[in-house]
């Protein structure tokens, strides 16, 4: 990656844009397949933090054949220091329904879900605003698609598809094992398109400008612009739209306050990197020819030199320690483990060396956790300790 | 017709194999004799794969999967023991063992604890992982006659949860809470003894280490044994004499009647007897119960009588029937099990005929069965004056008390039931297998009421058997005897269901009224009395058939094949009861239920 690509901001997701009714009426006028290349062509990945092709999802579940599918619109945005589906959902809720419903006419659904973040209850009443006159609007162009508002009840896990569809299906929110996915296999056992907020509304942007145009923006394999909800110790904290591919040092000399010593990219379950790789770093999705690029949704905490990465370990291994499903072993007792284990080293009740057992457990959460949740925390875990060891222990 | 499965082709550690789409990771490998280990895996039941202890290594991924969880798939190569494998399940283990509180010396599962066993697999020798029990509150629940649940040696595999769903679609046992704080607990964190739980044990059964186990009453027998002043009399089930043999020494579905007879004999009860004794008797009850409805719905058009009637010898399925379907309880055959009717007869009939004062009579009958603990402990069941069974063992209790009287079983001889309640039918020995009391009673039944054999060859009522979770049967009546002729024509409809999931569909055609049962069988664990909860562990569904097979060929080798040709069954009635439903066994046979709550 070089380093001397420019930061460049985008403003496509936020432009007021009052044609949602023109754009669906024009999507479900084309066929299924062209919208699907459009996808294609676009190089959309989700924009939750995985970073699955978009349109290879939707070709997937179009091509299951099913009476019955779903779409859901993943909004149980629980990653700390990710505030950008909100905003959306208030500011323009008809890009993300338009998403929603065209998906449906792709893939053959009737019903989409919104599962709304559990504190995002202040939301309801103008978003179901927007649905109703949504489907007001899908009756009168005879699109059979209505959308429902899910309400989550504030577990972090329920944000992993699978347990969000253990969920919405009444149960306790604990991820499958996979496969089956979603695409054959997701909510009430139908195949399911499971989007997040983000992503659905980036969907508007591509149907509406074209495929190009969306795909001139970013690098290789990071194509498009993203949301960034950018935090911590920084001058001005909010949401951006900037341009993937961006390098980390660009985006701390544009957010940093001068003192930067690490950047959280992703969230608590994202990567840490220290100030010594900003420069190497790049923001967007992993390919062959990108370097290190971390993928994200969207969450950028910056840390400058009065924080401890003691404290912001213990602080992270908190949140996973209560927030692990508890169901598989590496996760429920890893997560305990490691941040006892961290808390025994500062006290000096086990020596340094402890720090890479702790090391290797994280090795093995991240080959045998069961979902992501699991799978994830070695990420900040390992940088954190291996870039700021002195820090875990005096 | 099976539809043919598509064919994968595959390797495992660099053995080829091909197996059928579908076919998990776990199965092909042990069709490849590759042993997996597994923790939350159990063939009774859905594949969770929240362990991970099973997991291995597919090439080409960069994570590891559960083997038990992910299908076989072309070309894949799966490594069972590479170093990552190794490395991470010694590592996963290590983690388990640092919450679980692993007093292994002090522990009622120690030496059949799958854990337990793991650790000494894989030799976990250093364990530096911070122990975690001291930090979490964890509770001990003793308050059940037949459970104990202790939370710090659960794993959290949730083998429990799944067999109360699943298997009995109770939900008594159920997740709580999240990350360190989940638990496996009841409605409200109440006793398991306060809520809508059968106590039938299959939680026990499935669970792989020691934190749910039978309240044991061991040494309260060992101590009545030891007392002089007492006179120890000891009962076995039917089920018992085919599930013993697997704790000591002999494969599944080995019968082991007479050895278990002689070994009871060794441990110095006063006297061993049969429950397969009142096994017969509850068929003569039970069946002139049923004629005695029959006569009343559809002669006398009685309201207050009501078919169909179920068997009431599974404590397991009374309690639920009393916690899910407390507007049926009608429906129960007011007769006791076998178990409370010979309580109430040692302590009266058997206490008169040897000359002993009953309340030095101390009762203890051997049960494949928890939920027996339970109804012994019933406040109703002392109608002999005394308690009618003073302490329930489980097959496996027994097996403990053989070990520790250092008793050499596998080469003991035999011996017999001593007289007065041991003989017994080869109808009294089905009752151990699900849709065995149906035959039983439908082989008495029948010939009372026609003068002639059921019709089926050599007496095997073979619909009424087998393993599916319900099954149908009738038998048409004709050319009944004189007093029987408002049978004549009649197509007696049975119904027999095994496992708690079962019988509520029962239960719930019945009150749907799509179905017009006359006669139902119901047995709370699956494959009946064979697969309860109180038998060895592991119980798997190849198991079950085994003890089953085992059950029907103890029954055809018997002389007697039929409840009411039982000599001491005739002697009974000639001495002590009078006839079939009489006042007498009104007082000493039978029962009445309790509605209870749905927590």
């Amino acid at each position: 990656m070089t380093t001397s690509y420019q930061l460049k901001r985008a403003d496509f997701i936020f432009k007021y844009e009052n044609d949602w009714e023109e754009i669906l009426s024009k999507c479900i006028s084309r066929t299924p397949q062209e919208l699907i290349n459009d996808l294609i062509s676009s190089e959309l990945k989700g924009r939750g933090g995985a970073g699955f092709p978009t349109g290879l999802k939707w070709k997937l579940t179009a091509e299951v054949a099913g009476a019955t599918k779903y779409v859901i619109c993943n909004a149980d945005e629980g990653e700390p220091g990710t505030f950008k589906d909100r905003e959306i959902l208030s500011m323009v809720p008809y890009k993300v329904l338009t998403g929603m419903a065209v998906c449906g006419y792709v893939i053959g659904a009737k019903e989409g879900y919104i599962y709304l973040r559990g504190e995002y209850f202040f939301l309801q009443p103008e978003l179901n605003k927007a649905i109703c006159e949504f489907e007001y609007y899908c009756k009168a162009i005879n699109l059979d698609f209505t959308i429902r508002i899910f309400m989550g009840s504030g577990a972090y896990i329920c944000g992993e598809e699978t347990a969000l569809f253990e969920s919405m299906e009444g149960k306790r929110g604990e991820p499958r094992n996979k496969p089956p996915f979603p695409s054959n296999s997701g909510y009430m056992g139908k195949p399911t398109v499971i989007n997040n907020v983000e992503t659905l509304a980036h969907t508007y942007t591509i149907f509406k400008y074209g495929a190009k145009r969306f795909y001139d923006l970013g690098v290789q394999y990071s194509r498009g612009s993203k949301l960034f909800s950018v935090s911590g110790d920084t001058p001005k904290p909010g949401i951006y739209e900037l341009e993937l591919g961006m390098s980390l040092s660009d985006f701390v000399e544009e957010f940093g306050d001068g003192d930067t010593k690490a950047v959280q990219v992703g969230g608590a379950s994202g990567f840490l990197v220290p100030r010594k790789r900003f420069n190497e770093t790049a923001i967007g999705f992993q390919g062959k020819l990108t370097g290190i690029s971390l993928p994200t949704g969207g969450s950028m905490m910056l840390f400058n030199s009065s924080r401890s990465m003691f404290n912001v370990l213990d602080n992270y291994l908190e949140f996973f320690r209560e927030e692990s499903c508890g169901q598989c072993t590496p996760c429920r007792v890893g997560c305990q483990q490691l941040l006892k284990g961290i808390k025994a080293v500062k006290r000096g009740e086990k020596n340094a060396k402890y720090l890479d057992k702790l090391l290797r457990l994280t090795e093995t959460m991240k080959l045998t956790a069961k979902c992501g949740l699991g799978q994830s925390v070695a990420n900040s875990f390992s940088a954190i300790v291996e870039n700021f060891r002195e820090e875990m222990i005096y | 017709m099976k539809k043919m499965a598509k064919k994968i082709k595959l390797s495992i550690n660099g053995i080829s194999l091909e197996v059928e789409q579908g076919t998990t990771i776990l199965e092909a490998a042990s069709h490849a004799g590759i042993i997996i280990p597994t923790l939350c895996y159990h063939k009774d039941l859905c594949i969770a794969g929240n362990c991970r202890v099973c997991v291995v290594e597919i090439a080409g991924q960069k994570r590891l999967s559960a083997a038990c969880a992910t299908p076989c798939e072309e070309e894949m190569e799966i490594l069972t023991n590479s170093m990552n494998v190794h490395n991470s399940r010694k590592q996963i283990i290590e983690l388990l063992l640092s919450e679980h509180n692993a007093d292994c010396t002090s522990c009622f599962k120690n030496g059949n604890c799958e854990l337990q066993k793991l650790a000494s697999d894989y030799k976990i020798l250093k364990q530096d992982f911070i122990r975690l029990v001291p930090f979490k509150n964890y509770t001990i629940d003793k308050y059940s006659p037949s459970i104990i649940k202790d939370d710090s040696k659960c794993i959290r595999c949730q083998r429990c949860v799944r067999t109360c769903a699943e298997l009995q679609g109770i939900n008594a046992l159920t997740v709580a809470y999240k990350g360190d704080q989940m638990k496996i607990t009841t409605f409200f964190e109440k006793p398991i003894n306060d809520v809508v739980c059968s106590t039938c044990g299959q939680c026990i059964n499935h669970c792989p280490t020691g934190a749910l186990v039978e309240k044991n009453y061991i040494e309260k027998v060992w101590d009545a044994i030891a007392d002089k002043s007492k006179h120890v009399v000891v009962q076995t089930a039917p089920a018992v004499r085919v599930g013993l043999g697997e704790e000591l020494g002999f494969g599944p579905g080995e019968r082991v009647t007479g050895k278990m007879v002689a070994a009871l004999k060794r441990l110095g009860f006063d006297a061993v007897m049969d429950t397969d004794f009142t096994a017969d008797l509850t068929i003569m009850e039970e069946g002139t119960e049923l004629l005695t409805r029959l006569k009343s719905v559809l002669v006398d058009h009685n309201p207050e009588v009501k078919l169909p009637m179920a068997t009431s010898c599974s404590p397991g399925w009374i309690k639920y029937i009393e916690h899910i379907f407390p507007d049926f309880l009608e429906h129960l055959s007011t007769c006791k099990s076998p178990q409370q009717m010979f309580g109430a007869l040692a302590k009266t009939y058997y206490a008169k005929a040897r000359n002993l004062a009953p309340e030095t009579i101390v009762s203890v009958s051997i049960m494949p069965c928890t939920a027996k603990k339970f109804e012994a402990a019933r406040p109703e069941m002392h109608d002999s004056g005394y308690r009618d069974v003073d302490y329930v063992l489980t097959t496996r209790e027994l097996a403990i008390m053989i070990k520790q009287a250092g008793i050499d079983f596998v080469n003991l001889e035999e011996s017999h039931f001593d007289r007065l309640m041991g003989e017994s039918t080869g109808a009294a020995v089905i009752f151990g297998a699900t849709g065995g009391v149906m035959e039983a009673a439908l082989r008495t039944v029948y010939e009372i009421v026609t003068g002639r054999e059921v019709p089926f060859e050599n007496l095997d009522i073979i619909p009424v058997r087998g393993m599916e979770g319900v099954r149908e049967a009738s038998i048409k009546i004709e050319n009944p005897l004189e007093e029987w002729a408002f049978l004549d024509g009649v197509e007696l409809k049975c119904a027999v269901a095994h496992g708690l999931v079962n019988a509520k569909k029962v239960m719930e055609s019945i009150r749907s009224g799509q179905s017009a049962y006359h006669f139902v069988e119901i047995m709370a664990c699956p494959g009946g009395c064979l697969g309860g909860g109180g038998q060895p562990i592991p119980t798997s569904p190849e198991i079950r058939r085994k003890r089953a097979e085992a059950i029907y060929a103890e029954d055809t080798g018997m002389p007697l094949r039929k409840s009411h040709q039982n000599p001491e069954i005739v002697k009974i009635y000639k001495d002590f009861l009078d006839h079939p439903n009489s006042e007498k066994s009104h007082h000493l046979l039978h029962t009445h239920y309790t509605a209870r709550e749905r927590f």
